[in-house]
């Protein structure tokens, strides 16, 4: 803090030289750091400690909120406690009885896939962590998580609530963590429609209400009602997890893509607890390992181990590949403008070759969805 | 004299911070001023020595530990505030206080050119126009903010 003063003895004129060169010094200072941040992934450490310095401001910021919140509930008359209660009561006789069979059909299922006993679920752990800030403006949605570290949080671990997923973790400080939320602008969720199988991105719109699926055809099957739950690619979140429902689809006739979106089922705007999940990195609903770790970073699965994908069929990617022109064979796969060249376009339903799936780091790929033919898709957060 | 307008300038920075941070529902958040901006702007302006782009650097560093998606991003962005208030501060401190209004509004609007760039090199390029709100209500909310920031120092520096 002393840095503060080291001109304050020497006159300053109005404009002398001494005010443009510590200028250029601590610009190229904030250069060098936002480099070695972004480029290089040096400051991991430096970030961890940061935001365990950060963690006390924040918890003291947010207690006003808090206090206020908690005198508000003391005084919850009883009425409204009553009707809180019977609410509770009929959702859980719902949940209940929607549990009743389970493990039956976990029997028969795997008996369908030929399996020797029934898998565990893929969920191992759970933990339930408060929020401590939130950050829901239409630039960032982020919740501040009082789990960190010590309890065994990584970052890019799945968070949840009990109706659906609500993001995962980016900075992980000592005592508490910065959560992404799906409906960052910044954050693409790899999903798949329910009914139909289709595999897409779901991009957040940056209010806590919608996401965007900006990448889905024209003519791609999906409707107003439709659930949306992860596929398992990415790297993150496991196969299967309920996200959103579609609200609704715009299709015009000039248009290649179609307009679609879908609002979250977790409540991110009234949550006060969410639960962060360690999946079982050896069940085949876990999520796919990512090829690249970042330094070190674990990123994804607590133990990163190659494990059973999903299956899928193998026929698909091999006809592929010989078509394309060299130079398209090049750039079709990460940057997307041209269109992907494709031997005859195929039932939508088909799972075929990777779908790049994508974490906050990177932004959202342009969703290269091989199963219908590519149109001139220019996605709309350009990135590397 | 010094000692207290430095602990003065460290406080209204602090305090910035909270205002920065502190929770708030998502419509008022995009009216929300950039409080850290308006006081790294004042101290420029009216104690170029005590602070400078020293108090711009350190004080963007602390608001990228909070929000920025890189570190430095706001470093660079508030450095560069600070040295164009500390250039023109007696300019600037000589107008009233409606036009040094309407020169924040240009500070603010730099300042919020220079995160939204950085932004986009970065790759998280967020186009919504609703960022740019932000700038408005600083400088319509920039008299008061000078006149709380003034309040009983005596001389300026």
């Amino acid at each position: 803090m002393a840095a503060f003063g080291t001109a304050a003895g020497r006159p300053l004129q109005g404009r002398d030289g001494a005010a443009g060169f510590r200028f250029t010094v601590y610009a190229a200072l904030a250069v060098v750091i936002m480099y070695l941040d972004q480029r290089q992934h040096y400051l991991e450490r430096l970030r961890y400690v940061l935001q365990a310095a950060a963690y006390p401001v924040q918890l003291a910021v947010n207690s006003p909120p808090a206090a206020w919140s908690s005198i508000r509930r003391s005084f919850e008359g009883r009425d409204q406690l009553q009707a809180e209660n019977a609410s509770l009561k009929a959702r859980q006789r719902d949940l209940e009885l929607r549990s009743m069979r389970y493990e039956d059909l976990a029997r028969e299922n795997a008996e369908l896939r030929g399996l020797r006993a029934a898998l565990p679920p893929v969920a191992d752990r759970w933990l339930p962590a408060e929020i401590v800030n939130v950050q829901l403006s239409s630039l960032r949605q982020r919740l501040l998580i009082d789990r960190g570290a010590v309890n065994g949080v990584f970052k890019g671990q799945a968070v949840l609530d009990d109706r659906g997923l609500i993001g995962q973790t980016t900075n992980v400080g000592p005592w508490s963590a910065e959560v992404i939320l799906i409906t960052d602008p910044e954050h693409g969720t790899p999903v798949r429609i329910e009914r139909t199988g289709l595999r897409t991105i779901a991009v957040g719109a940056g209010d806590a209400t919608s996401l965007a699926l900006p990448y889905l055809p024209a003519n791609a099957d999906i409707k107003q009602g439709d659930l949306l739950v992860t596929s398992g690619l990415g790297g993150v979140f496991p196969h299967g997890y309920p996200v959103a429902r579609v609200t609704e689809v715009h299709r015009e006739a000039v248009q290649p893509l179609a307009q679609v979106r879908a609002a979250p089922l977790a409540h991110i705007g009234t949550d006060s607890e969410v639960m962060l999940v360690w999946f079982r990195p050896d069940h085949p609903a876990a999520p796919a390992p990512q090829t690249a770790t970042v330094n070190g970073v674990k990123a994804g699965n607590a133990a990163l181990q190659p494990q059973a994908a999903p299956p899928r069929p193998t026929a698909a990617p091999a006809p592929a590949m010989p078509k394309p022109a060299p130079e398209a064979a090049r750039t079709a796969p990460r940057t997307g403008p041209a269109p992907r060249p494709k031997p005859a376009p195929e039932p939508a339903t088909e799972p075929a070759t990777e779908v790049e799936a994508t974490s906050p780091a990177e932004g959202p790929p342009p969703a290269v969805d091989p199963a219908v033919p590519q149109p001139e898709t220019q996605p709309p957060k350009g990135n590397r | 004299m010094n000692a207290f307008s430095r602990g003065r300038m460290l406080l209204s920075v602090i305090f910035g911070l909270v205002l920065t941070v502190f929770p708030l529902p998502a419509w008022l958040d995009v009216l929300r001023p950039a409080f850290v901006v308006l006081v790294v702007l004042y101290w420029s302006v009216n104690a170029p020595r005590l602070g400078g782009i020293a108090l711009g650097f350190f004080s963007g560093f602390a608001l990228d530990v909070f929000q920025g998606p890189v570190l430095g991003q706001h470093a660079l962005a508030l450095s560069l505030v600070a040295y164009i208030a500390v250039r023109e501060h007696q300019r600037i401190r000589t107008k009233p206080a409606l036009q040094q209004a309407l020169v924040v509004f240009g500070a603010l609007a730099v300042y919020e050119f220079a995160v939204f760039a950085i932004d986009g090199w970065s790759g998280h390029p967020v186009t919504s126009p609703l960022r740019w709100v932000h700038t408005v209500t600083g400088a319509l909310i920039w008299p008061p903010v000078a006149a709380i920031l003034g309040y009983r120092s005596r001389a300026r520096i």
